[in-house]
């Protein structure tokens, strides 16, 4: 039984890392044996070297603590407020009356958009930085919470309503823990988003982080810090997710 | 003294028109009574249990048990099983039926109180088990024993049986006897199993649809120790039986 567990987790990796092992073994061909243009895209000689050299100077992990600061930061603040304006909107019906025009006005503005705006009110330090990763956050947990709330089964209310429950009981024993999983669905799609706006805000204004790596990259053409800077963010990203999913799936534990 | 209904009328509004779902009922059970109410889907059954249950209100007439009126639920008298287990998926056997719990109990009260019902739907040991790791069977005897916890003097069964299979079924309905025996509550079954009806029931009520009435009350003059296979049993299942499809040629039949 284990072994075939195994067998079978083996199998699942083997098929997921399938595409992504040919596309390496191209280009490491390629960059080997000249057909790939390295003016392009940088070989792994390139990319090692410029690791190695980023690494040694300390700027690499400088770069990637300051995005991953911004990005918890950013993260704490929207998906809270996200929270606590999804509980009262779930929870309270005239909340929800009064909030239905402006979330569906809003949500649809990319928060790239907001930008000059941001800078204009706030200048282009942290907090304007801050805004645009919380406004990531902000949207993916708000509209997850609020679906949340409405995931509540009437069949439980009505068995609590027959064994005369208070209104305090029944939030607590059933309308929240059935909203957990969405809202950690939405903590999770939330952290993501959170993670693509702090490449965007630190690309327009910033002197510090992976944005602002990329951007230094482009304007000395250096294609091997770009795609370091790529990497970082995808590995960073995958890493983000992987640990949000092994959260949820502690926390969703009836889920199995 | 008992429960008594008197006329009882439930009408309800379907896109504005009026429908009659409950059509002048009035029936007297004694305390200790088995009720087994039959009837075609769509006959009210279901309605009428809730109206008993105090989750839905009567349109006219009225509902009484000993002597006061019934118009909203009242756990320390009455519980209620659902067809559905309506278990929190979230929760353990343990807490799921602590959560039936309507007294002030003392902790260690509680815990006595809970692992005595545990035992008594025949699940120790799976006190820790969620909703999940359970059978359809072992599920419903969690929500027999949630309802049973507070020890209510009349046990309102929602065709509690009707999603299981036919040897669980039959086993659920011996316990159910068994605790009835024990605790001697009144006890009003509502089912499309006429078996089921016949075998607990010590009068069968048959509803009919369209307005929802009594039918017919049909008295089981049998032991308690009934046995399925006996033409006795035979006998009765096939008067109820005959309340459905009467046909002169069947009528008789079992006149011998």
């Amino acid at each position: 039984m284990k072994k075939y567990g195994v067998l079978n987790r083996l199998e699942t990796i083997s098929s997921a890392m399938f595409i992504p092992v040919i596309i390496i073994v191209w280009w490491w061909y390629g960059a080997k044996n000249g057909t790939l243009n390295t003016n392009l895209i940088a070989g792994p000689d390139e990319l090692k070297k410029c690791f190695t050299d980023m690494w040694q100077d300390g700027s690499l992990q400088r770069y990637l603590l300051a995005s991953t600061g911004r990005v918890l930061k950013g993260f704490a603040i929207g998906s809270s407020l996200g929270f606590i304006v999804g509980t009262l909107d779930g929870l309270l019906p005239p909340v929800r009356k009064l909030l239905a025009a402006v979330i569906g006005i809003l949500r649809p503005i990319p928060p790239i958009s907001l930008i000059p705006f941001l800078i204009l009110w706030m200048g282009i330090g942290e907090s304007s930085k801050l805004t645009i990763i919380a406004i990531g956050a902000f949207w993916a947990v708000l509209l997850n919470t609020i679906q949340g709330f409405q995931e509540t089964d009437p069949k439980l209310l009505e068995l609590a309503k027959a064994f005369g429950k208070s209104k305090i009981e029944i939030l607590f024993r059933i309308i929240l823990p059935s909203a957990i999983p969405s809202v950690f669905t939405g903590l999770r799609l939330g952290i993501s988003h959170a993670w693509t706006a702090v490449v965007t805000a630190e690309m327009i204004a910033a002197s510090s982080g992976v944005g602002y790596m990329i951007q230094i990259a482009r304007e000395l053409v250096r294609p091997d810090m770009l795609l370091l800077g790529i990497i970082c963010i995808a590995c960073i990203g995958l890493i983000i997710d992987l640990v949000m999913t092994l959260i949820l799936k502690k926390i969703v534990y009836w889920r199995a | 003294m008992g429960l008594s209904l008197k006329n009882v009328q439930k009408n309800f509004i379907i896109g504005g028109k009026k429908l009659e779902v409950l059509h002048d009922l009035s029936l007297d059970i004694e305390a200790g009574e088995i009720i087994s109410i039959v009837g075609t889907s769509g006959c009210g059954k279901s309605t009428l249990l809730k109206l008993i249950a105090g989750l839905d209100q009567v349109s006219s007439g009225e509902i009484s048990l000993n002597g006061s009126v019934i118009n909203k639920p009242n756990s320390k008298e009455t519980g209620i099983v659902f067809q559905e287990s309506r278990l929190f998926p979230w929760s353990s056997v343990e807490k799921n039926i602590a959560f039936g719990i309507t007294e002030k109990l003392s902790n260690e009260e509680k815990k006595k109180r809970i692992q005595e019902h545990i035992d008594m739907v025949g699940l120790h040991g799976f006190e820790k088990a969620l909703p999940a790791q359970l059978s359809g069977g072992m599920q419903q005897r969690v929500s027999i024993a949630r309802t049973l916890i507070n020890r209510p003097n009349v046990l309102l069964l929602d065709e509690p049986f009707g999603a299981l299979d036919a040897f669980t079924k039959i086993n659920l309905q011996e316990e159910v006897l068994k605790i009835w025996q024990k605790e001697h509550m009144t006890i009003i079954l509502v089912t499309h199993d006429i078996d089921e009806a016949v075998y607990l029931g010590d009068r069968v009520v048959v509803m009919s649809p369209k307005p929802g009435v009594i039918k017919d009350v049909i008295p089981i003059e049998l032991s308690r120790d009934r046995d399925r296979t006996n033409a006795d049993f035979a006998f009765y299942r096939k008067r109820v039986f005959n309340e459905f499809y009467r046909s002169e040629e069947t009528e008789e039949d079992f006149v011998i």
